[in-house]
């Protein structure tokens, strides 16, 4: 093995300047003859625009244009799209409304942009913005996803706001596994709506180069090719081949920076309305409440079917979707093939059928959030278990292994479309009890007792597909979009190696992880291997970092560009060597003829492709290779949490105590950078647990846009967390084994919480399980016929 | 923000004449309140009298066997004082409750009670203790000082130079947060003083107020199964996402069983 290669806890190389203060950011970016962008925005969850009067916001100091959907549209500009075309059971196309990139005569939530001032400064962009007079004629507005079947239009074109009606599995086979089923286990229950709450606001800056007439974004993206594809291709805001767009250090994403909003698109367009001055906007945290693509907000009835020994016989879902007030980018895909595909979770159950319903609401778009689709799947599933197990008197973790599709089974083929292909859910489970000594819980249970607390444990057994997609399967599905990747290796001079992705790297530490899998394959030192990403003048077309898709496809294109490498490499050492191409061996970037102490290294190899005094004939000089990766398959990285949990049963406070996660993540590159990206998901899938939550007022008011009302967990509200990847079942997917593991921790930590809770006060709680809502469900406990 | 003009003065007199001078004038003590209220453009004053630069203000001392604390005074400084540790430990708890040690540094107590957020900490330790603030002009003593929900009884160009707190037989102050902003959701100060049992109630109501069943309830027997019995009525208290009127109601009994606890 190579030192700090594969499986090497090598601390992160961007660590450094982002600790001392040297990232670069997007807002960190100051270009000559900047201006200011500042959006307005509606104040209404849904309304008529009478008129907008711009005069006196022209009329402001400092002030250089005002822009509004009307300017937009007379300039040609499109509107944003949906990516994702889900049909309707009946065969119909989903009802994707017109997304302009500023409002047309009606606004359709809080927050929704309206125009766009632009000024010298910042504060007097703001001063114009304060100055721009809308007179709004207000509408009702819907915001509650039960309601909107029945609510008012959010768009005129789409009946009963109903944008698909879509299913998946077999419902007749499903029915008559619930005909025949000894026991019917129903849950209802409601996915809370989340705020992604990146720690760097979005931010673009759009210029435009008056002499090449080439566009510049630099923008807080996930994805910076697929904005560009977007962008030209259907907002039009400039051809594909002149917009180059350049996403630099990312503060987080989770999901919220995938998608094409509308200020990029704004302020790339407005610079070149305003000449070429460039045009900067960064959001304050207050947009990024109000505009940030949400997530979850599902509201879903789940039943499952057992026969008398505890065997799942089927399970049958409905679940009404919130996709807000406009399709987002991906947000179609999330509440259908990301969901319902994941719903045999790791069990064997025979017949499974999924309807789900989207509805457009007057709330923020909701999109892809961290594990998207994923968690809410997983939760339904390990909750309903869950209840299972009570209702049945049974061990919540012998319910499950019961029903565990066992090792040998694999290949695996679901009745909801996926074909898993390891996994080994028994170990995992083992290994995890073992560790959170769950035979040992009754006397813990017994010793909070008599300090007068309730204790609870609670398991989740999670399943996710990642690394999406195969391209093919995808665009049958309705992506509109191959979900291959690429890279492309560049050796130097001097045997140092680049390695350039289309991958994005925002907190997933891609510099260091790439540079370990390039370091062991082509057997160089990790400190010559430099990853370059981020930019689309420089890097070849990849779809960019979401799904924990980023090593396992884009991983395997560096790894299949470096192949390349190393066979180019090979007839040129044979050349050097004066033996065949044949008895050339390579390892650990070492040429050598086979059974002989003859060699030359990859360095030395490397620089006679670029000096080549003495080269085999037909070979190209040069080390520069490209490769694109479309996996066969999904991965399907899988594992067992568990969670305990103490309650106040005086206050309704919980505080988690223990919470270990056993992760099946295939094999590990870097266990640090695993175990950092494992307690962040888990901290977001404790904060759903416990303490996120957008909530809305009737009228569309969004009553947590700040802090003060919205709880991000903290430091305090964890526990110190116990990680571990083994045993692990490499995958066949891709050559490295890998699996992926951005999300696991935010799909598998909700349940296990709520679990936990349930089993300490008795009665689920909606999430978040605030304490106030413990406390009433202590309370109801304690008082049996009060509950009924 | 808006355009204003910024001073620092040295003196009260100056403040004074700063104040009489710009009818716009507006105090700024640690900013924790106001510099956001600016940011958003809530609030538009011609020009901003920072206090931080006034020596008399400031500091921690012991005056009639209590503690005087001038209005400049950090939360950091009063829960980090040895004397406030050593007179009113339920004083230096009460401070190291508030918000976190960004606000702790900056916010001062003489910002806090001119505030008189209903989420507040300070209110409930004030009204506990039965002090006295004295301003510019005048003492007032505290249950006078605070009237309503963000509103005090000072005038317009009155200025809190000090609060004044009497020694206690025994105090503590039990505070449930709100797990988003960590103010308030409820805050009870309990003491025991010379003059009575006295319990301050944060966060539960438009305004601090004084729990008078509970006070009943204490002045008979000092303990936290003294309270037992007694219901604490949820009529006009606070009812919110985060918590309903029934619950602050409930908390408010919670809490003043553990802050009775915790005085010992
Ligand atoms: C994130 C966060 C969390 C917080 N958590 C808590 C908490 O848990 N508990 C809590 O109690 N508070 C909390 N606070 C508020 C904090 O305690 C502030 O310090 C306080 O609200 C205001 O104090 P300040 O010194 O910052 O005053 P400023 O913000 O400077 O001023 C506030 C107001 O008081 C006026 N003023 C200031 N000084 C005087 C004076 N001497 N005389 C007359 N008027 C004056 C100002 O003109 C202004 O109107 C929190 C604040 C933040 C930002």
């Amino acid at each position: 093995m190579v030192e700090k290669g594969i499986g090497a806890a090598v601390p992160r190389k961007e660590d450094h300047r982002f600790i001392t203060g040297r990232g670069r950011y997007t807002d960190d970016i100051n270009l000559p003859g900047q201006t200011h962008a500042v959006f307005v925005r509606s104040p209404h969850a849904h309304a008529r625009i009478r008129s907008i009067a711009k005069e006196g916001a022209l009329a402001v100091p400092g002030v250089i244009a005002v822009f509004t959907g009307a300017d937009a549209q007379a300039d040609g500009l499109g509107g944003l799209i949906c990516g994702w075309m889900v049909k309707s059971k009946d065969g119909s196309d989903m009802k994707a409304a017109p997304h302009p990139v500023l409002a047309v005569d009606r606004v359709r939530y809080v927050g929704d942009p309206v125009a766009v001032v632009i000024a010298e400064t910042l504060q007097q962009a703001r001063d114009g913005a304060e100055a721009l007079e809308i007179d709004y004629e207000e509408l009702p507005a819907v915001a509650a996803v039960d309601a909107a079947h029945d609510g008012p239009l959010v768009h005129d074109e789409v009946p009963n706001n109903l944008i698909y009606d879509w299913e998946l599995g077999d419902a007749a086979a499903v029915d008559e596994a619930f005909a025949r089923a000894a026991r019917v286990v129903t849950q209802e229950h409601i996915q809370n709506r989340l705020v992604p709450n990146a720690l760097e606001p979005r931010a673009a800056i759009g210029v435009y180069d008056t002499g090449t007439e080439e566009f510049t974004l630099y923008l807080t993206s996930q994805n910076p090719h697929v904005h560009r594809l977007v962008m030209s291709a259907f907002v039009a805001v400039a051809p594909e081949h002149k917009l180059r767009v350049v996403a630099p250090d990312v503060g987080g994403g989770f999901g919220s920076k995938i998608f094409i909003y509308n200020e990029e698109c704004v302020v790339t367009w407005a610079s070149r309305k305003i000449g070429g001055r460039p045009v900067k906007w960064r959001e304050e945290r207050s947009e990024a409440f109000l505009c940030d693509a949400h997530g979850r907000d599902h509201v879903t009835k789940a039943e499952l079917a057992l026969d008398e020994d505890g065997n799942f016989l089927a399970l049958r879902v409905t679940t009404k979707a919130n996709l807000g007030a406009y399709m987002s980018t991906f947000s179609s895909a999330v509440p259908t093939y990301l969901y319902a595909t994941l719903l045999a979770g790791q069990y064997k159950t025979p017949a499974i059928h999924a309807n789900v319903k989207a509805y457009y609401t007057n709330t923020t778009p909701v999109d892809a959030y961290r594990g998207a689709g994923r968690p809410e799947a997983s939760f339904l599933l390990e909750t309903l278990i869950d209840k299972a197990a009570r209702e049945l008197g049974m061990d919540p973790a012998e319910l499950r292994r019961k029903n565990f599709i066992p090792k040998d089974a694999f290949p695996y083929q679901t009745p909801v479309a996926l074909t898993y292909d390891t996994g080994d859910y028994e170990a995992t489970l083992d290994r995890a009890l073992e560790l959170a000594d769950y035979e040992g819980f009754p006397a813990r249970k017994a010793e909070a007792a008599k300090r007068g607390k309730l204790r609870g444990i609670g398991l989740s057994c999670y399943i996710e597909a990642c690394g999406i997609a195969p391209s093919q399967v995808a665009i049958s599905l309705g992506a509109g979009v191959g979900l291959w990747e690429s890279a492309r290796i560049r050796c130097t001079h001097t045997g140092k190696v680049q390695v350039l992705t289309g991958a994005h790297s925002h907190g997933q530490g891609h510099e260091t992880t790439f540079s370990q899998l390039v370091a062991e394959r082509l057997g160089v030192p990790y400190e010559d291997v430099e990853v370059i990403h981020g930019d689309t003048a420089s890097t070849p077309i990849g779809m960019g970092t979401y799904g924990s898709r980023s090593l396992a496809v884009g991983g395997e294109a560096i790894m299949k560009a470096c192949d390349k490498i190393i066979a180019k490499g090979a007839k040129i050492a044979a050349h050097l060597l004066e033996a065949s191409e044949a008895d050339i061996e390579f390892e650990a970037g070492v040429y050598r003829v086979k059974g002989t102490d003859k060699q030359k290294t990859i360095q030395e190899v490397i620089f006679t492709a670029y000096v080549p005094a003495s080269y085999p004939e037909g070979v190209e000089p040069g080390m520069d290779e490209s490769a694109f990766f479309d996996p066969p398959n999904f991965t399907y990285p899988a594992g067992t949490y568990v969670c305990e949990v103490e309650v106040d049963p005086d206050t309704g406070t919980v505080a988690i105590e223990k919470f270990v996660a056993v992760d099946d993540f295939g094999r590990v590159i870097n266990p640090m950078v695993v175990e950092g990206q494992v307690h962040g998901g888990l901290a977001q899938g404790i904060g759903q647990a416990l303490l996120e939550g957008a909530v809305y007022d009737e009228t569309g008011q969004l009553l947590t846009g700040s802090y003060m009302d919205y709880c991000m967990p903290r430091a305090d509200d964890l526990p110190s967390f116990e990680v571990h990847t083994s045993p692990g079942t490499p995958t066949a997917t891709n050559s490295m084994g890998v699996k992926g593991c951005g999300e696991a921790g935010a799909i598998g930590a909700p349940a296990a919480v709520i679990n936990a809770l349930t089993d300490a006060i008795g009665q689920r709680v909606e999430m978040p399980a605030t304490p106030e809502r413990i406390w009433r469900a202590v309370r109801a406990s304690a008082m049996p016929q009060a509950a009924e | 923000m808006y355009n204003f003009t910024y001073h620092r003065p040295r003196t009260l007199a100056e403040v004074a004449q700063l104040l009489s001078a710009n009818e716009d004038a507006k105090l700024l003590a640690g900013g924790q309140t106001f510099i956001p209220t600016l940011k958003q453009r809530l609030a538009q004053p011609s020009d901003l009298v920072d206090l931080s630069g006034i020596a008399e203000l400031k500091g921690i001392r012991e005056e009639g066997g209590g503690l005087t604390i001038g209005a400049t005074t950090t939360h950091a400084e009063v829960a980090g004082s040895e004397l406030v540790r050593r007179l009113l430990p339920a004083l230096a708890d009460l401070a190291e409750s508030i918000g976190d040690p960004q606000v702790r540094n900056l916010g001062t107590l003489g910002g806090s009670i001119s505030n008189n957020d209903p989420a507040a900490d300070y209110p409930a330790g004030l009204v506990g203790l039965g002090a006295t603030v004295r301003t510019s002009k005048r003492e007032i003593g505290a249950e006078d000082f605070f009237t309503g929900m963000f509103e005090t009884a000072l005038e317009e160009d009155e200025i809190v130079t000090a609060v004044h707190f009497p020694k206690p037989e025994k105090a503590a102050y039990a505070k449930f947060p709100n797990p988003a902003s960590r103010y308030a959701i409820v805050g009870v100060f309990v003491a025991r003083t010379g003059g009575g049992v006295r319990v301050a109630v944060t966060g539960a109501a438009p305004c601090v107020f004084r729990a008078t069943e509970l006070e009943n309830a204490l002045a008979a027997d000092f303990s936290p199964a003294a309270l037992d019995g007694v219901s604490v009525p949820a009529d006009g208290l606070n009812e919110d996402i985060h918590a309903s009127a029934e619950y602050r109601a409930h908390l408010v009994k919670v809490m003043a069983k553990r802050a009775v606890a915790a005085a010992g």
